[in-house]
């Protein structure tokens, strides 16, 4: 890696044509916007591919034996929808998709701080994805996206291997996407935009990609132990020798903890910009938001015990990660309580992004209390590995981090493409994917209390109603995808032109083309407002010009 | 380096930028090292703390059969140690635009480097026990071959360094960020391995 940086002076990135063809988005590519794209078209088709893996676990789950699926391959199935969906859908999507297109833009910069570090951060994906299939043509990865010792180190050696090699490498991509980040925003930040006049998403990168620096290498130390221990023959989490299972997930948790916020921080930065954008009234508390992603962003560095709760935990441990765990819900209660009061005397206009965004507020907030349950030790140990725990997770990363990055992909469709997207039909979709979200996991509180176990491919007859349910459910969520994708493709080729500013939005990305030109800016742009001064300028007596006027004057007139 | 963010040039003189190599902006890479040598000392300080708790719950420390030998890693240290001052030596050189002093001091800190790897190679050869004996021979060998890894990078990017130096002007007193980056990462190494010696050597005589 250091190699790379050093040989980055060799190649300019001052000459390209005048604008990107189709083919440009298939190669290696320096601009931002590109690698952004890629990295939302690579993920997405990453989650559908996931999202296929999880209809097939639910048909098979419709009846308490297995008679859709082999176990094995169940097993197979469930540790690679896992990975996948986090660490091939809302990892790149949320971080390499949206941080790459919208922190430039946002900041008024032309590109990040290392075009080609950025370049070579998403290239390392592909030759990740090509590991997991390695891995799932040698029968796949058996022991869950956890990989815990040692049911990892007995199950499909060959599969496990490259299952840890395909994570090691976004691992790698993920820091140097991380480090790239905060130089940028740090560094590149136009001159005239103050810290408090940043967008609120850029706040949330620059607390992702600190969580990431500190927690994804040890990560990767877990999992280079993990290879050794399973191809050359080395005890750090065998016993006989002298190692220690729980070690490995002390390792695992301390990054995978923090990779939920990895998952949720930077969704957390979408919903202010579509929030205040689409209730046209500027954001409650924008230091308390701002502030509250650095803090959960410190705190959630100290709560990664409440998963290991029944590991042999120690009482003292317990006691202080269930204290920790109570206290990052703070710093998350002051977000949401900050959006409803965005929302609150807000001119709210019901578009699709604000439909998921209004639409991940309630599902977030479902999924933070079951969290808060899940986070205190004596409820824990009894729901501890069932599907109650499968429940709240889906609740905040379905309902949370999937709704908000589709808010996220309707709300800067037009800024991307340069065409609009079809409104009924994102409606459709919104509506399709909160009742099939709902039917799906809801359910799944009471299976936990029940009871049953997750991970397993049979159960025992008395949870098949709600089973049963559950799949019905997911199948509805199998079919919304559809009015996305037609409206995706149609409108990607043949939608309505786009304005300059649909939304009229207040955001740098906003003044320039749609999509941006190359070097994103013709001249340097002017913050002449703060990112979310909506609806205060009526009042503004000294000065003529109000928002609505430089608004105007951007190509963004009041309809 | 020059070209700060300047909104009359905007980056819209071409001919200026692109003859300053890294084009548009200042030239943030130092501080893009530092931060990934930040992010990757976490990596080694998950290691230490795996070896710390290893420590603390075994009983005997090594366990019986897997003692190590201090004298050889003791004069590797020295060397290593050593090597930090040799190569900011070339870095004292290169910012008084002498290219030639550059070149001589990265070579001797590269052969220290290498000599380091060899007397490393030289004692796992000796040790007459595998990484599969017990967890301490785990431990032993997978961290001190993750340093070794990170030397030999440190090695040859020292090699690039002189490689890149044979062409005139390619680093001079003003424009030396390769070799900074490299004396950065060399120290790195260095204090990575003060840690490792403490605690694989040291800490195993008491």
């Amino acid at each position: 890696m250091t190699q790379a940086q050093i040989s980055m002076d060799a190649v300019s990135h001052t000459e390209h044509p005048e604008a990107w063809k189709w083919y440009h988005y298939f190669w290696y590519n320096t601009d931002h916007k590109v690698i952004g794209i890629q990295y939302l078209v690579f993920s997405f088709i990453a989650y559908l591919i996931a999202g296929v893996m999880a209809l097939f676990m639910r048909a098979e789950l419709y009846t308490p034996n297995s008679d859709v699926l082999d176990p094995n391959l169940y097993n197979a199935l469930l540790t690679n929808h896992g990975t996948m969906m986090i660490f091939f859908w809302v990892v790149p999507a949320a971080i390499g998709g949206f941080g790459n297109y919208l922190v430039p833009l946002m900041i008024g910069a032309k590109d990040m701080a290392f075009p080609n570090l950025n370049a070579i951060a998403f290239w390392l994906n592909p030759p990740a994805a090509l590991m997991l299939t390695i891995s799932l043509w040698f029968g796949g990865a058996q022991s869950g996206w956890t990989a815990y010792p040692p049911l990892s180190l007995v199950t499909n050696n060959l599969g496990q291997s490259f299952w840890a090699l395909a994570i090691l490498l976004v691992g790698t991509s993920s820091i140097l996407g991380a480090l790239n980040f905060l130089i940028t925003i740090y560094k590149l930040k136009i001159p005239n935009m103050r810290w408090d006049q940043l967008p609120l998403f850029c706040w949330a990168m620059v607390a992702t990609s600190a969580l990431a620096l500190f927690s994804t290498p040890v990560l990767a130390a877990g999992l280079i132990l993990l290879l050794f221990d399973i191809n050359f023959g080395t005890g750090f989490f065998r016993p006989e020798m002298g190692g220690n299972v729980v070690i490995y997930q002390h390792l695992f948790w301390f990054y995978s903890h923090p990779a939920v916020y990895l998952m949720i921080l930077p969704i957390f930065g979408i919903m202010s910009e579509v929030i205040s954008t689409h209730a046209r009234k500027p954001i409650f508390g924008y230091k308390a938001i701002a502030y509250s992603s650095l803090a959960i962003c410190f705190v959630g560095l100290f709560v990664w015990v409440h998963h290991m709760f029944t590991s042999g935990t120690p009482p003292w441990m317990r006691m202080f990660f269930t204290i920790s765990t109570l206290i990052v819900a703070v710093p998350t209660g002051v977000k949401i309580f900050g959006w409803v009061a965005t929302l609150w005397g807000g001119k709210i206009r019901f578009t699709t992004p604000m439909l998921f965004a209004v639409g991940l507020l309630a599902m977030f907030v479902l999924g933070g209390l079951s969290g808060v349950t899940l986070g205190t030790a004596p409820f824990d140990i009894h729901v501890h590995d069932t599907y109650y725990v499968v429940a709240h997770f889906h609740y905040v990363l379905f309902g949370g981090s999937v709704f908000g990055l589709y808010a996220a992909i309707y709300h800067w469709f037009p800024k991307m493409t340069g065409r609009m997207y079809n409104e009924p039909l994102g409606k459709a979709h919104f509506i399709l994917t909160f009742i099939g979200t709902n039917l799906t996991f809801l359910p799944m509180h009471e299976l936990g209390l029940q009871g049953m176990p997750r991970r397993i491919a049979m159960y025992d007859p008395q949870f098949e109603a709600i089973n049963q349910l559950c799949t019905y459910g997911s199948m509805l969520l199998g079919v919304s995808i559809l009015p996305f994708l037609i409206n995706a493709i149609w409108s990607w080729g043949w939608g309505p032109k786009a304005e300059r500013n649909p939304w009229r939005s207040l955001t740098l990305e906003w003044q320039t083309a749609s999509p941006p030109i190359i070097e994103n800016f013709p001249e340097d742009p002017i913050v002449w407002a703060g990112p979310y001064d909506y609806g205060i300028d009526t009042e503004a007596d000294e000065d003529d010009t109000t928002v609505e006027d430089m608004l105007a004057e951007v190509g963004a007139e009041a309809r | 380096m020059q070209g700060t963010l300047d909104t009359a040039s905007n980056g819209r003189n071409p001919a200026t930028n692109a003859a300053m190599g890294h084009a548009e902006h200042e030239d943030y890479r130092l501080l893009g090292l530092m931060t990934f040598l930040f992010s990757e000392s976490l990596m080694f300080g998950g290691l230490f703390a795996v070896y710390l708790v290893y420590r603390s719950s075994n009983g005997a420390w090594p366990p019986a059969g897997t003692e190590v030998e201090l004298l050889l890693p003791a004069i590797n240290t020295v060397i290593l140690v050593s090597s930090s001052f040799v190569i900011h030596r070339g870095d004292s050189a290169i910012k008084k635009g002498d290219v030639g002093g550059m070149r001589f001091w990265y070579l001797a800190t590269a052969l220290m480097g290498i000599v380091f790897l060899g007397g490393q190679v030289y004692e796992y050869l000796n040790l007459g026990y595998g990484l599969g004996k017990n967890v301490f021979s785990s431990c032993f060998y997978v961290m001190t071959g993750f340093h070794g890894l990170h030397v030999l990078v440190g090695v040859l990017l020292m090699l690039g360094v002189i490689w890149r130096s044979r062409r005139e002007g390619h680093y001079n007193a003003e424009k030396h960020t390769g070799v900074e980056m490299t004396e950065i990462y060399w120290h790195f190494v260095d204090i990575i391995w003060i840690v490792l010696f403490a605690l694989l050597y040291i800490l195993t005589l008491f």
